[in-house]
């Protein structure tokens, strides 16, 4: 009896173990982000074991860092401004010069950024808009104004999902009003604050993870949106038109970083390479619906992309990055967000 | 649970046993040391620590966090201090829907566990089955479930216009309404089973004696079964309480997160934009210590009912 609870106890261990390979690569990502079979030709080109754990925003990223998860992981994808913050909280570690060798496959327009000069500790993932998709069945007249979340017409009150960020969704509202982010203007912040109080009664939820699911559903006739999630809810059937509001839009850029203390640091610069290879970048942007930063990547594209209209906005838009507030400033912003969801 | 082997034992275990009883707890008694008390204790010190800004402590004595909590100072934090009534009113908001859900619950419970408790004992094992069944699946999906069910083009909408008895859809997602209705139908079981189990126990006898005392069958119910299964009924009512006060799941998938919860405020405060530990935590301190003094309060009444009923 004893040697048949042994021998069934190897069995287990021998069926639960995956097949070794040489190294590990351990990945903290946003959700529904990159496609499996990437992450599993990776594994077989370089004969890597690849873990992945998911966020559902930059600062869920900055708090589990914090925490204690700073010398798990090997890289994550952090958002423009999150890389200005994980870097200033010293939880990045520097790329060498040489270390990369597809480093030229960078487009010029993202070598040298604000929130990562000269690309010391990033390259870059994808980059794309946050605005917002309305239901043209339900409503056909002019959508391109951040009035449709702000102060909506008949047809779309009472039927809005706006995202349970606070940077997000405050920031579109300060685009809405005209004024700077993180200011500390008080008339400026009443406004702010009177505005999204005013313009809660019209909307239905707050919900990050589900928007996509809210527009295809039915749920919502207007939702916040990031542009790749909302050609995807399109694409599966959802009657929704993506909006480039005059007022402006939220411009954003992922960015895959080396942490500090990586255990694969190895691993960690060879899958950063990999991902710069065209036709890997690619094969993010089939899947997620934004636009790589990477040169050449035109030819792996799905055609459909080419014409997607959340992916091509007309010409003159206004796009802003969002800002990282300072210790001042911030816990203003943390109250208005914590009045509105009284 | 090795908790479990003492309170069964009874008077009958040799003194040897009752030698070796400590070490036999010990486990538990540690679990409960390292889990409990330790993550309390954290919570209790990071309370009085100076916030970091995004997230993280200082190690310097403060008391903002409960200053925070209970005073307004206003948008820009400078006009006089005021009672606060921001984070009151979502710790009110936490303990009327988990009343109100612990209400629901008992109002269904109890004829449901006393129906199973009635049925021969051949067949209650079926029923308390059926009871369990769909807890079997995750609570995320039932929760996702009964949002399909509800949504304004879900079947319960749809059956009702299509046979015309509805014009337009009645509103339900994004409601109290369905908040209400994912905590009760979350936590149903948690208040059958304890009543079940007390009523199965409960000696009917005493019912037919009091109806040969002329008793009629709301006295009977009233002053005979309620007072006998009392146990049941309170366990089942914690049972059900404590975890609607923190539940988010309900909240943020049928009621679309429009209003903080106790936890979607605390959570906020960890994983949010805000990344104010300290404030977190002394959020966590106050629910305990509202539950504590209730749980307290009640104890002491009991004491007093024990000795004034002797």
């Amino acid at each position: 009896m004893k040697n048949l609870m042994m021998a069934i106890a190897a069995l287990l261990a021998f069926a639960v173990s995956p097949a070794q390979a040489a190294g590990k690569l351990s990945i903290y990502h946003w959700f529904e982000y990159i496609p499996q079979e990437l992450l599993d030709k990776f594994s077989r080109e370089f004969d890597v074991e690849v873990t992945m754990d998911t966020y559902d925003s930059n600062e869920s990223l900055l708090a589990a860092l914090k925490a204690g998860a700073l010398g798990d992981y090997d890289v994550a994808v952090p958002g423009d401004y999150m890389v200005k913050i994980l870097n200033q909280e010293g939880m990045l570690d520097t790329i060498g010069q040489n270390e990369l060798s597809n480093r030229g496959n960078i487009l010029p327009q993202w070598v040298d950024v604000d929130f990562d000069p000269g690309r010391k500790h990033s390259i870059p993932y994808q980059w794309g808009s946050t605005g917002f998709s309305v239901n043209r069945n339900i409503y056909q007249g002019d959508i391109n104004t951040t009035a449709m979340i702000f102060d909506p017409p008949a047809e779309l009150k009472g039927k809005i999902n706006v995202l349970d960020t606070s940077g997000e969704t405050l920031t579109l509202a300060s685009i809405h009003l005209g004024i700077p982010q993180c200011t500390q203007d008080r008339d400026q912040l009443k406004k702010l604050d009177a505005l999204v109080q005013g313009a809660k009664q019209h909307w239905a939820s707050f919900n990050s993870d589900g928007a996509k699911d809210v527009l295809v559903s039915g749920d919502a006739a207007v939702g916040m949106i990031w542009n790749g999630f909302g050609a995807k809810a399109r694409e599966e059937g959802a009657p929704i038109e993506y909006a480039f509001p005059k007022e402006g839009y939220i411009v954003w850029m992922d960015n895959v970083v080396l942490l500090k203390d990586a255990p694969n640091r190895a691993n960690a610069i060879k899958f950063m390479d990999f991902l710069l290879r065209p036709e890997n970048a690619a094969a993010v942007t089939n899947y997620a619906r934004y636009t790589a930063g990477v040169k050449g990547v035109e030819a792996h594209l799905d055609p459909a992309l080419a014409k997607s209209p959340e992916q091509n906005p007309p010409a003159g838009q206004k796009g802003f990055f969002v800002e990282a507030c300072d210790a001042e400033t911030q816990p203003l912003y943390d109250r208005i967000w914590t009045r509105l969801k009284q | 649970m090795a908790g479990g082997v003492s309170s069964s034992g009874g008077h009958s275990v040799s003194s040897a046993y009752a030698a070796v009883r400590n070490w036999l707890l010990a486990p538990s008694w540690i679990t409960i040391a390292i889990f409990m008390l330790g993550p309390v204790l954290l919570m209790a010190v990071y309370s009085f620590l100076t916030k970091e800004f995004r997230g993280g402590v200082l190690w310097e004595f403060s008391l903002a966090s409960y200053d925070q909590f209970f005073f307004d100072r206003g948008l820009f934090g400078d006009e006089p201090p005021k009672l606060h009534w921001t984070y009151l009113a979502i710790y009110l908001r936490s303990f009327i829907q988990a009343s109100v859900a612990t209400l629901l619950c008992l109002a269904i419970g109890f004829p449901t566990a006393y129906f199973i408790a009635t049925r021969p004992a051949s067949t209650r094992m079926v029923w308390l089955f059926l009871i369990t069944i769909p807890y079997w699946v995750n609570l995320l999906i039932r929760t996702v479930s009964m949002k399909f069910l509800i949504r304004d083009t879900g079947p319960i909408n749809e059956w009702l216009i299509s046979f015309g008895l509805l014009e337009a859809p009645i509103k339900m997602v994004n409601t109290d309404f369905a908040v209400q209705l994912g905590l009760f139908y979350s936590y149903l079981p948690f208040m059958v089973l304890p009543i079940y189990a007390a009523v199965e126990r409960y000696d009917f006898a005493l019912s037919e004696a009091a109806a040969d005392l002329y008793a009629d069958r709301w006295t009977t119910l009233w002053l005979v079964l309620l007072p006998a299964v009392r146990p049941g009924i309170i366990a089942g009512c914690i049972l059900v309480f404590v975890p609607s006060l923190g539940a988010f799941l309900a909240p943020d998938l049928l009621g679309g997160a429009k209003n903080f919860m106790i936890g979607s405020l605390i959570e906020e405060q960890f994983k949010g934009a805000a990344g104010n530990w300290p404030f977190g935590a002394a959020c966590a301190m106050v629910l305990l210590t509202m539950v504590l003094v209730a749980v307290f309060l009640y104890a002491r009444q009991q004491a007093a009912n024990a000795r004034g009923g002797g």
